[in-house]
């Protein structure tokens, strides 16, 4: 008896909604009918039956979430078999994704000023951050959402666009409902024209709005970063001053999953070594959200890199007004005898090291710095002050990295501190590989850092 | 590769296509000025021929460093242009854009302390030659890299629509700039978003050393937008009342909210393009025929001179009080102190994190 399987529909797709089924038990169906629609990661899928036959049971109920791809999910007979019904499982309640466009027109241009300004890294952090007020579950793609949608509500100037940021919900439903809510003005599907569309916003921050440009990932905006480079992060120095240039880049960045050399770099050492330019590149929700909100406020032209494998991930996001100051890293986890210092998904990474670690004997300290440019290398050199001993934990290549930075700047700022030599771990030193297994030989991996943690720990 | 004049003649004749049947301007009508606008129109192209002929000089010198591309030829386009602006609009260009900033009413000392890095400077002396800007005056520079303007011209048009404020952005670009391919980009937002921009190529027939015949397979440049539904027009740019009759259709008709337009202005620039260029891509019998037949301040000078607005006296009176203008701007430039040290360190970013 013929059971269809919930496909994997992206390349990052784990689980998905089973958001309705277009077919009952009893119906025929033709190849090619569509079943069932399926939200995944990214989208609203149909999913269609591949054999003609009659459907004797339906095994997941419509509604159901986080259906893990490979699950059993209806049986459709062929014309030869017995067919006994099979009961429907109770549906689990989910919201649908309704689709709609708004008409709202943004109230008129307050001027308002970043409030974003002025947070300044005085002082290093030396425990790690919990939030304090109520929270609530988010995944970093709902974070990201909330955060713009919340800017776009208080500030008129605030817009998006990119491609298929309005209509489509987003390429990664980072987007998804803005359209909804703000309107076709304030939510613009682009062509597919990134050189193009990044200097159009980079102008219209120059005349004075606040756009949020997306990329659909940052392998693209290498089409455009002349203007990220020289037209908005250069501008203000360039005129003495009188032009400001207020506008974040934003869109996933680094390694996703299987998508090979041209869909996988990680720009943050890039986009870090230009002044004028604010760098971000969160690893948690809260994080994800409390910065987009102070990137969007910021006076300052700004590259925030998201990751698209952490996108899904959940964590507690502080409820309210969540603004994150940038230039401030943030200590995960508290150790005593070795730094992990990374960002972005590297985190999870160095985490799950620390973890591993700690069963060893060895309490290590994580910093994810969150902020790239300016970087907070006080909180850096204070945990080094602590544990004597660092290793720097990069999804990205080894050669003039961020990791290399933060060597130098543990050289020239932290010598006196250090008890072993700084270790990096990283990608390998080549293009991102699209065999399962030589792309994982690719990647930076927990283990490579226990190791490293064990080498300058002399353990 | 020369190209024989049969050819292009055939090319011509069969590659005038018929014209499409999307809304468009009509044809331009030569501006009829008034005795005030004349002299007014003269003054601005005398100041920015001697202010460049100053800079020139200075560059010469040694006061003036890197790169400084002079606009003398091209002064009929931005003064015909520019008279039909209003506050509030928007103007952006390349980084041959002194005489934009003339035009834009920017003080001549402003713009030639900024050449010679002078604290006085637009920019501060931070910017130099290719990046000056003047927010107050609607002028948005001043751009270095080929091109890069057009888009930012569109997202200035783009906030205007967005802020419903009744502006528009002029974008200036040369023909070298026109063969880059975010010019096109541009184009097809503009036109799918009606976005109110004037796009303005100066065509000055070389980009760098190659003639537009060597880099432009169709080379007549108003065309360019067709495949966009952006409508052009061409227009004698060393004609000052041209230029001016053709602004006044373009503002018209981008300010009544239909979407770009694209204006070919056909000029020339005597000079090298930049003060470091051999010349040895063009005769000089080309550049001193057309500095005979076709200059904008001579050709404006016989129009008002034939037509009895004024009198040779009337014109001398203006060509005094803008030597006097460029010579005091010049010395103003020379004598101011250069930044501080200090301000190597700010105006990078804006906000404190």
């Amino acid at each position: 008896m013929p059971q269809i399987l919930l496909p994997a529909m992206s390349p990052t797709m784990e689980e998905g909604t089973l958001a309705k089924w277009l077919v009952a038990v009893g119906d025929t169906v033709k190849p090619g009918d569509v079943i069932a629609e399926i939200e995944t990661d990214k989208a609203t899928m149909e999913l269609e039956a591949d054999d003609g036959g009659t459907v004797t049971a339906l095994l997941v109920a419509a509604g159901s979430e986080g259906v893990k791809v490979g699950t059993p999910i209806i049986i459709i007979a062929g014309e030869d078999e017995a067919a006994a019904p099979e009961p429907v499982k109770k549906p689990s309640p989910g919201p649908s994704l309704e689709e709609g466009r708004g008409d709202s027109l943004p109230a008129p241009l307050p001027g308002r000023e970043g409030s974003g300004e002025g947070a300044s890294a005085a002082s290093p952090a030396t425990a790690p951050e919990a939030p304090t007020g109520p929270t609530r579950r988010q995944t970093v793609r709902e974070a990201l959402r909330d955060a713009m949608a919340e800017e776009m509500r208080t500030d008129a100037a605030v817009f998006v666009m990119g491609e298929e940021v309005a209509e489509y919900q987003g390429a990664y439903k980072v987007t998804q409902g803005l359209l909804e809510e703000f309107g076709g003005k304030r939510v613009i599907d682009t062509p597919i024209t990134e050189y193009g569309f990044a200097g159009l916003g980079t102008g219209a921050a120059m005349g004075g709005l606040k756009p949020i440009v997306e990329f659909m990932t940052f392998n693209f905006a290498m089409q455009a970063i002349d203007h990220i480079i020289n037209s908005a992060a250069k501008t203000l120095y360039m005129s003495g001053g009188q032009m400001r240039c207020p506008i974040v880049f934003r869109g996933p960045n680094g390694a996703a999953s299987r998508v090979a050399a041209q869909h996988s770099q990680n720009y943050g050492p890039w986009y870090a070594s230009v002044p004028g330019l604010i760098v971000i590149a969160p690893y948690s929700a809260d994080d994800a959200k409390g910065l987009l909100k102070a990137a969007i406020r910021s006076p300052d032209p700004v590259v925030f890199l998201e990751n698209e494998l952490l996108y899904g991930q959940s964590f507690d996001v502080p409820e309210g007004d969540h603004v994150v100051p940038i230039g401030k890293a943030r200590i995960v986890r508290a150790g005593s005898d070795v730094t992990l210092v990374s960002y972005s998904i590297g985190v999870g990474v160095a985490l799950q090291a620390a973890e591993t670690l700690a069963g060893m004997g060895i309490n290590a300290e994580v910093i994810d710095l969150r902020t790239l440019r300016p970087m907070d290398t006080a909180t850096v050199l204070a945990s080094l002050k602590k544990t004597n001993r660092m290793v720097v934990v990069e999804e990205g290549w080894p050669a003039c990295g961020i990791a290399s930075e933060i060597m130098a700047v543990v050289m020239e700022k932290g010598f006196d501190d250090l008890d072993a030599p700084v270790l990096r771990v990283t990608n390998v030193d080549v293009p991102l590989p699209y065999a399962a297994n030589l792309e994982k030989a690719a990647l930076v991996k927990a283990e490579d850092v226990v190791t490293a943690a064990r080498a300058v720990c002399y353990r | 590769m020369a190209r024989s004049p049969a050819r292009n003649s055939a090319r011509k004749a069969a590659s005038a296509p018929p014209l499409p049947n999307w809304p468009r301007p009509d044809e331009p009508e030569r501006f009829v000025a008034s005795r005030d606008q004349l002299l007014e129109m003269y003054r601005q192209m005398v100041l920015i021929r001697r202010f460049e002929e100053r800079a020139g000089q200075l560059y010469g010198m040694g006061q003036i460093g890197g790169f400084c591309h002079l606009y003398i030829g091209q002064e009929a386009v931005v003064v015909g242009l520019q008279a039909e602006l209003i506050k509030g609009d928007s103007i952006i260009t390349g980084y041959r854009d002194h005489g934009h900033m003339l035009a834009c009413g920017i003080s001549s000392k402003a713009v030639m302390a900024e050449l010679t890095g002078r604290a006085a400077g637009i920019s501060g002396g931070k910017g130099g030659s290719m990046h000056m800007f003047s927010v107050e005056h609607g002028f948005f520079g001043g751009h270095g890299i080929v091109a890069a303007q057009v888009p930012l011209g569109a997202g200035l048009g783009f906030a205007h629509k967005y802020k419903n404020d009744g502006h528009i952005a002029v974008t200036y670009f040369g023909d070298g700039a026109a063969n880059q391919g975010q010019v096109y980009e541009s184009f097809n937002m503009a036109e799918l978003w009606k976005l109110p921009v004037i796009f303005v190529i100066e065509n000055n027939q070389y980009a760098m050393g190659t003639s537009v015949n060597r880099a432009s397979s169709e080379d007549q440049l108003y065309r360019r937008g067709e495949s966009f539904r952006v409508p052009g027009l061409q227009v004698d740019g060393m004609d000052v009342l041209a230029v001016r009759g053709a602004a006044k259709l373009a503002v018209e008709w981008v300010r009544g909210g239909n979407g770009p337009l694209l204006l070919e202005m056909k000029t020339y620039r005597y000079r090298g393009h930049s003060m470091s260029d051999p010349a040895k891509y063009r005769s000089r019998d080309e550049v001193q025929a057309m500095r005979e037949k076709s200059d904008p301040i001579e050709g404006l000078k016989k129009l008002i001179f034939d037509e009895g607005h004024a009198d040779e006296a009337a014109l001398k009176a203006i060509d005094r009080d803008v030597r006097d203008e460029v010579a005091e701007a010049a010395d103003f430039a020379l004598e101011a102190p250069e930044p501080a040290l200090s301000e190597l360190h700010t105006d990078v970013l804006l906000g404190t994190y």
